[in-house]
């Protein structure tokens, strides 16, 4: 009885939209800023600043930047904080322990998850309604740029290769921006996952396109492997570079296969001219 | 040319061989050869020749440096225990090629990065040998040598902790410990000059180290002018430490085991050891680069883990000889 009572108390099972939240994670930060009402988003990471790996810096500084630790998150009030699943466990606990509510959101592994994780971030936030038009348009987009491509099985080859020769395989967000773009990811054929590709085995794969990563300042030696003269050479044929479109899976993405877009019909074009 | 030059040379240039066969493309005996013979723009030559090829040579030329170097510092200062990597003169060199590279002086100019090493590697071999004094006693060069590794060891991590690049941190192992991982010609030639002038000028030592043997005031006697010998030997060693570290990080132990070794088969003569010990630096560091590649393929295993695995209980040892000896 008491229970019953309660229930026809309170109001409907439709919770309340969150009214601060704060983000601790880069791609829940664009997810965030995407979809979150006036208002409703107070902080987001200090790297949403970094344009290197932030498609969203120049939003990110309308926002207080947090550096993601307990303390100066709680000091904000929250009710509701997005990280993502590999952001600290000790934090995402002790958060919790203070009564705040986490939400975590998966790293995303294809196209579809990024849809997915739109998806989800809208639950989270209370903004189905701008969730789906996100979605339709990332859909209408995507499909947009599906029409133009080929048939994979005679489309260019390209190798991703990052700083320390690392690649990413089967089942990366990468594979699918290289697939949208109507390029095939080399290394991944030849059966290279997510991990380090040896620079001979890229010689001997002899991709019809290089794709390296954006470089940091200060150098590294870990960033000097992509100078090497092999990789210059095979780079000499078709190159092209990863930049902050390929870190998160968000709509921006879109512009990450719009680029491949470009570099493979540059790739086809040079074909044409030897062949002719 | 002592009995030893032969077997050692042979040694050498099996294990050359071998350097240039082994990697991950698996590649025929046959076709490995012919490309590396041919070149061409062919994926296989662009293997032998741009990938393995600089790997077996930079370890072939560090080795020897390695190797040399030691031999050279423990002649001089007769005392075993001197050694590049253990004094601390590679961890200075590290030092020097890290400001270069973080500074942008290393994209600046084509020898910045070398140079600069050099530079650190002198800093370090005339501080050790400074504080060890004129006779280097075992215990003021250790003591020296410990202080100076650890100084340039905490100040080249601070540099890289500081760097603006999220990849630079995670390289502190590879200063540490050195690689030859992926290197090309381009590391060969930056190296290449430095090391032959380190090279050359070790090698004048010889008949001063015979010498030596005899006491300073026969090597004096003989007209040996030991703060001479004591010039060439500073500037030989940081040429040589200097171009090996700027392209392979410190690789450690090379320069203490190969003499430690070789010494009882040239008959104790220095200057027979200088060479013999070059050799002997060569094919420890072949071996080495070549052990890395089967033991953890994928790994990028650093080389000064498996010289260090070698060298440490060689040092042991040694440390047990002089307490004997009461030194």
């Amino acid at each position: 009885m008491v229970g019953a009572t309660v229930l026809i108390a309170a109001p409907p099972a439709v919770a309340e939209a969150p009214q601060r939240v704060v983000s601790i994670n880069l791609c829940t930060d664009q997810l965030a800023m995407l979809l979150a009402g006036e208002g409703q988003l107070v902080s987001v990471s200090r790297i949403a600043l970094d344009q290197r790996v932030s498609a969203m810096a120049s939003e990110a500084l309308h926002y207080v930047i947090n550096a993601g630790r307990a303390e100066e998150v709680h000091v904000m009030r929250p009710d509701l904080v997005v990280a993502g699943v590999y952001t600290s466990r000790d934090t995402i606990a002790m958060l919790r322990r203070l009564g705040i509510e986490v939400v975590q959101f998966d790293i995303v592994k294809s196209l579809d998850q990024v849809r997915t994780r739109i998806l989800e971030m809208g639950d989270a936030l209370e903004q189905q309604e701008a969730a789906r038009v996100l979605v339709a348009r990332f859909d209408a987009d995507l499909a947009a740029l599906r029409e133009e491509k080929g048939p994979l099985n005679d489309a260019p080859r390209a190798a991703l290769y990052y700083a320390n020769g690392y690649t990413s395989g089967e089942n990366s967000l990468a594979t699918d921006i290289l697939h949208a773009a109507g390029l095939r990811n080399a290394p991944a054929e030849a059966g290279y996952d997510w991990g380090k590709l040896p620079l001979e085995i890229l010689a001997l794969i002899d991709p019809d396109l290089v794709i390296t990563a954006r470089r940091y300042p200060g150098g590294s030696r870990a960033e000097e492997v992509m100078d090497h003269p092999v990789v210059g050479a095979l780079r000499g044929r078709g190159a092209a570079l990863t930049d902050q479109d390929w870190v998160c899976g968000t709509p921006f993405v879109l512009r990450a296969i719009r680029d491949m877009v470009d570099a493979r019909r540059s790739v086809d074009a040079t074909k044409a001219e030897i062949g002719g | 040319m002592s009995r030893v030059t032969i077997p050692l040379t042979l040694a050498v240039c099996v294990l050359f061989m071998a350097s240039l066969l082994i990697g991950p493309a698996g590649l025929g005996l046959r076709d490995s050869l012919t490309a590396l013979w041919q070149g061409g723009d062919e994926p296989v030559a662009m293997v032998m020749r741009q990938i393995r090829l600089p790997r077996a040579i930079l370890a072939m030329m560090i080795g020897a440096s390695l190797g040399l170097a030691g031999a050279a510092m423990q002649g001089y200062l007769r005392n075993p225990l001197a050694e590049p990597g253990l004094i601390g003169v590679s961890g200075s060199a590290a030092l020097g090629a890290v400001l270069a590279i973080q500074t942008g002086l290393a994209a600046a100019f084509t020898l910045g990065l070398p140079l600069a090493a050099l530079a650190g590697a002198l800093g370090g071999v005339v501080l050790v040998m400074g504080l060890a004094g004129p006779r280097g006693g075992a215990l003021t060069l250790i003591l020296a040598g410990i202080a100076i590794s650890a100084l340039a060891g905490a100040l080249t991590s601070l540099v890289l902790n500081l760097s603006p690049n999220p990849f630079a941190a995670n390289e502190i192992v590879f200063w540490m410990m050195g690689s030859l991982s992926d290197r090309s010609m381009v590391h060969v030639w930056l190296a290449l000059p430095l090391m032959a002038i380190g090279w050359v000028l070790l090698g004048t030592l010889g008949r001063g180290l015979d010498a030596l043997t005899l006491g300073e005031d026969a090597a004096g006697a003989m007209g040996i002018s030991l703060s001479r010998m004591r010039r060439v030997l500073v500037i030989g060693t940081a040429c040589v430490v200097g171009a090996s570290t700027a392209v392979a990080g410190a690789i450690g132990f090379v320069g203490l085991v190969v003499p430690h070794v070789l010494r009882p088969l040239v008959g104790a003569r220095p200057s027979r050891l200088l060479w013999a010990s070059a050799l002997g630096g060569a094919i420890m560091l072949l071996a080495a680069d070549i052990a890395v590649r089967l033991i953890l393929p994928s790994q990028d295993l650093k080389l000064g883990v498996l010289t260090a695995i070698v060298g440490a209980p060689v040092f042991l040892h040694l440390i047990f000889k002089t307490r004997k000896d009461g030194i």
